[in-house]
């Protein structure tokens, strides 16, 4: 998925010359082809988060269009008061593409996970959030970033994800993709876990539960009223997410629930991880099952909640 | 250059610092010690080094002008009205509900204001962008950039001269307004910034220093830029808080205040003018 990002980057470049790419200092050899091509466009920064947030301002205020790489944690809570107060306050039309979002990092450890940078992220007047599903998806949603006029945080996955996306399917920034229509239950996924969702409705569906899969590539700004419109087809969400549970899609989810009568009452169980520092390493898959973001618990929560009339 | 060169404010100036303190009157609160440091510099940089046009602020090829210690926005306020950008009653009204102005400098709601700034080590940044921007588009309008002693504490000050320099960035200014005092007390004391000059001589600046204060001096100073023909440009302003009431001057009491009496403000207008008589 980096690599499909990254290569629309080039893509853009190639066919505007306000694009600009910034790194910090990120794996060798990474995006020769527009450092060879575009020098002056191409710049490599080192370690200094803050000022490139800084700096990446300054340039979208001259009319430039920077995109930025590099690991997500550094790019959202090391300089989180700059890309709030430079990008945010400003509203300039920056692009921070954040490497490893949610457990991709767990072999690293605390210092690399960024499960929580969605709700720092979402707290920011402004801001746009995406967490595309994979790099097919990706591909549609490169170039929508071009002319937007506003802060953009691109969640990336961990690269070689399954793809889910299909090709009629369009993209639209804010506008949840309906992957699986069903009756019983809806799953609400976003980035990889939208595949977890479609497997696990897969699963109850033999088992005589109607899964539907609701997919939110964007996490803000969100069409409410179609959002809306689909939830209220159903009686039962489970949402799933690689982040915490706090300030992610299951709060998203239980935040409109919560302001709208009109799906109430809605049973909702949110799969995603607690509110704690990683403990254990492993990989990010076996970091994300110890977490119950599985598709075997997305099945047993979805029987829970049936069996529960 | 120190602070002890002798500087005799003109009829300006004083002016100025009344008008300042005569807002203190009415808004009730301000960062009188930091816009009395700073004024002299940002008069200069308005009357004789900035190229603009304040019927058209979005002036594409303007020279830009950032106050990174944002706190010192009411000595830059008093420019931006004297050139033109908005009306004096503006002034009046800072930090109230609805006005235009506040207490800190805000991008896109003050005409002239080139960046929003308060929380410090962000203007730089901001600014290396805008002239990083010049070099790729072979622009000649020049960046300039006040930060204050304080905020060179910041290390996002330290990453943006790193970053200046690697790109030869001659068409950017950083200004240091050096008044040796931060909010508690001496720069000294709290986090030392000695030698400052080979600091960012040693971060590959062009430096000059100069008497903060003394107009004939900073005008000649912004009349050698550029420096160097591959640096950037650093002036070390040698200042003093609250300069120009005796008492107010190199006290951190006033660095911020507010709920000052009305006959406290005239006293002080007073002996602004009893000792530049």
């Amino acid at each position: 998925m980096r690599k499909t990002c990254l290569n629309e980057v080039y893509k853009l470049a190639q066919q505007d010359e306000r694009v600009v790419f910034i790194g910090s200092d990120i794996g060798q050899g990474t995006l020769d082809n527009f450092k060879t091509e575009y020098p002056e466009r191409f710049f490599m920064e080192g370690v200094s988060e803050a000022h490139l947030i800084g700096m990446m301002t300054g340039l979208a205020m001259c009319g430039k269009i920077p995109y930025m790489n590099t690991i997500a944690t550094f790019i959202t809570r090391r300089c989180y008061e700059q890309v709030l107060l430079d990008a945010g306050l400003h509203n300039q039309p920056i692009r921070i593409i954040g490497s490893g979002g949610g457990c991709v990092y767990a072999p690293l450890g605390p210092t690399h996970l960024a499960v929580e940078d969605i709700a720092i992220m979402r707290a920011i007047p402004n801001m746009t959030i995406f967490a595309p599903s994979d790099a097919e998806e990706m591909k549609k949603l490169m170039p929508a970033t071009l002319d937007y006029d506003r802060p953009i945080y691109i969640r990336l996955a961990k690269g070689g994800d399954t793809v889910i996306s299909r090709s009629s399917d369009s993209f639209e920034i804010g506008e949840p993709i309906y992957y699986k229509q069903g009756s019983d239950i809806l799953f609400i996924g976003t980035g990889i876990t939208s595949n977890i969702a479609l497997e696990a409705a897969a699963i109850l569906d033999e088992a005589g539960i109607s899964a539907g899969v609701l997919h939110l590539h964007t996490l803000k700004p969100i069409n409410q009223a179609s959002l809306l419109e689909t939830m209220s087809q159903y009686k039962a969400i489970v949402t799933l997410e690689e982040h915490s549970i706090i300030g992610g899609l299951g709060a998203i989810i239980s935040e409109i629930i919560a302001e709208n009568i009109s799906i109430q009452p809605m049973k909702l169980a949110k799969l995603a991880l607690p509110d704690q520092f990683q403990e254990e390493y492993g990989s990010q898959n076996t970091t994300m099952d110890a977490a119950g973001i599985s598709v075997a618990n997305a099945v047993a929560q979805a029987k829970i909640i049936m069996s529960n009339g | 250059m120190t602070n002890s060169t002798p500087v005799v404010l003109d009829k300006l100036s004083i002016q100025q610092r009344k008008t300042i303190l005569e807002i203190l009157k009415i808004t009730g609160r301000g960062h009188i010690g930091s816009a009395f440091s700073l004024l002299e510099i940002v008069r200069i940089l308005y009357d004789d080094v900035l190229s603009f046009n304040a019927k058209e602020p979005q002036w594409p090829d303007r020279d830009r002008f950032i106050l990174s210690k944002g706190h010192g926005c009411l000595g830059l306020y008093l420019q931006l009205v004297r050139q033109g950008y908005f009306a004096e009653k503006e002034l009046y009204k800072t930090s109230e509900q609805g006005a235009m102005l506040g207490g800190h400098p805000e991008y896109g709601r003050v005409p002239g204001v080139e960046a929003s700034t308060g929380s410090l080590g962000h203007g730089l940044p901001i600014a290396v962008g805008i002239a990083l921007a010049a070099k790729i588009d072979q622009k000649k309008y020049r960046t300039f950039v006040l930060v204050g002693d304080g905020e060179c504490n910041e290390g996002s000050i330290w990453e943006s001269a790193l970053a200046a320099s690697k790109h030869r960035l001659n068409n950017l200014t950083v200004i240091v307004d050096y008044n040796k005092f931060q909010c508690y007390g001496a720069t000294a004391d709290i986090c030392n910034l000695e030698p400052l000059a080979d600091k960012w001589r040693s971060f590959g600046f062009a430096v000059e220093e100069v008497n903060g204060h003394d107009i004939a001096s900073i005008r000649s100073s912004f009349n050698r830029l550029p420096y160097s023909s591959d640096k950037p440009n650093v002036i070390i302003a040698h200042t003093v808080k609250g300069f120009g009431i005796s008492e107010l001057e190199s006290n951190p009491a006033w660095h911020h205040k507010s709920r000052v009496p009305a006959d406290e403000i005239q006293r002080l207008i007073r002996i602004l003018e009893s000792e530049h008589a």
